[in-house]
C-alpha cells in the first residue's frame, strides 16, 4: 500500500499532503520519545505517534518514514500543520490510540 | 581526509525547538541532490541532528561546520555550553539531565548520544566544562 493508496480510504483526517505519495509503506512504527525514534523509526514506515510538534517533523523528514499518523486526536497547532506542509511531509490525523491506529494501518498492509 | 568538495557553515540558536534540525535537514537535501547513498545520507542525517538538538537544548546553540569530501562526511559541532560533566554516563543509553520542558517535547529518552556514535563512524568529544564542548562526527563513504 502506497501513502496514497492510505490517503484515498479516507479512514484519517488529513492533515497535509506530502511529496512521497508513490512511496510503499513498509510498516507500522510507534513510538513518541523522538530520539528512538530517530534512531529507529525504519524509512519508508508509517509512524504513529501521540507527539505533535515540529521536532516530530524534523525526524520524521530525517528518518525519511513514509508519513506520519497522529493518534488519539491531539490538537495540531499551525506551526506544526504549516510546517508539514513546507517539508512536504504527508501527515494524517486519528482519534484512535496509537496501538489502534498501527494495527488498523498493518492490517490494511495485510489486505 | 580529500579536499572537501563542499564546506557548509551553520548557526544554532539556542532554545529554539521551531527551528532546530534545520542544518541537519539542509544536509540531508544536500547529499541527496549530490548523489550520495541513502544509508550515507540517513548516517549523515541522524548522528547530526542529535548533536544539533543537544546544542539547543544543553548549550545555548552553537556553530556547525560541516566538509562534505569524496570519501568521507565530517561534521563539526562546537558551542560554548556548559561542557559535558560525565561523558561515561552521557553515552549509556537512556541517561539524561533533560529538563521536563525539553522531555514533555519528546526528547531527553538520553539517546542523543549513543544515537551519534551508532551513526557515525567516528565521534570525538572534547569537553571542558563552564567552556564548551565539540563534537566531530565522521561518516565515511566506503
Amino acid at each position: 500500500m502506497t501513502v496514497k493508496e492510505l490517503l484515498e480510504k479516507k479512514i484519517y483526517e488529513e492533515v497535509s499532503v506530502g511529496d512521497g505519495l508513490s512511496t510503499e509503506i513498509s510498516k507500522p512504527y510507534c513510538c513518541d520519545l523522538l530520539s528512538i525514534a530517530m534512531g529507529k523509526a525504519p524509512a519508508g514506515s508509517c509512524w504513529v505517534t501521540v507527539m505533535a510538534n515540529v521536532n516530530t517533523l524534523a525526524v520524521a523528514s530525517l528518518t525519511e518514514v513514509a508519513c506520519v499518523i497522529v493518534a488519539e486526536g491531539m490538537q495540531l497547532e499551525e506551526s506544526f500543520v504549516s510546517k508539514a506542509v513546507q517539508q512536504g511531509i504527508t501527515v494524517l490525523r486519528s482519534s484512535q490510540p496509537v496501538f489502534d491506529t498501527a494495527y488498523a494501518v498493518q492490517k490494511l498492509l495485510e489486505e | 581526509m580529500s579536499e572537501a568538495l563542499l564546506s557548509l557553515h551553520y548557526h544554532v540558536s539556542p532554545d529554539d525547538f521551531q527551528t532546530a534540525g534545520e542544518a541537519s535537514s539542509d544536509v540531508k537535501n544536500k547529499l541527496k541532490k549530490m548523489g550520495f547513498p541513502p544509508e550515507i545520507v540517513r548516517k549523515v542525517a541522524i548522528s547530526m541532528y542529535e548533536g544539533e538538538i543537544n546544542m539547543v537544548i544543553h548549550a545555548y546553540g552553537g556553530e556547525i561546520t560541516v566538509d562534505i569530501g569524496m570519501d568521507e562526511v565530517r561534521a563539526v559541532l562546537k558551542d560554548k555550553g556548559p561542557g559535558i560533566q560525565d561523558i561515561g554516563k552521557a553515552m549509556e543509553a537512556g541517561y539524561s539531565t533533560a529538563s521536563e520542558k525539553v522531555r514533555s517535547m519528546g526528547f531527553g529518552a538520553g539517546m542523543g548520544l549513543p544515537n551519534m556514535k551508532k551513526y557515525s563512524d567516528e565521534m570525538k568529544i572534547d569537553t571542558e566544562i563552564g567552556v564548551g564542548t565539540t563534537v566531530t562526527l565522521v561518516v565515511r563513504l566506503a
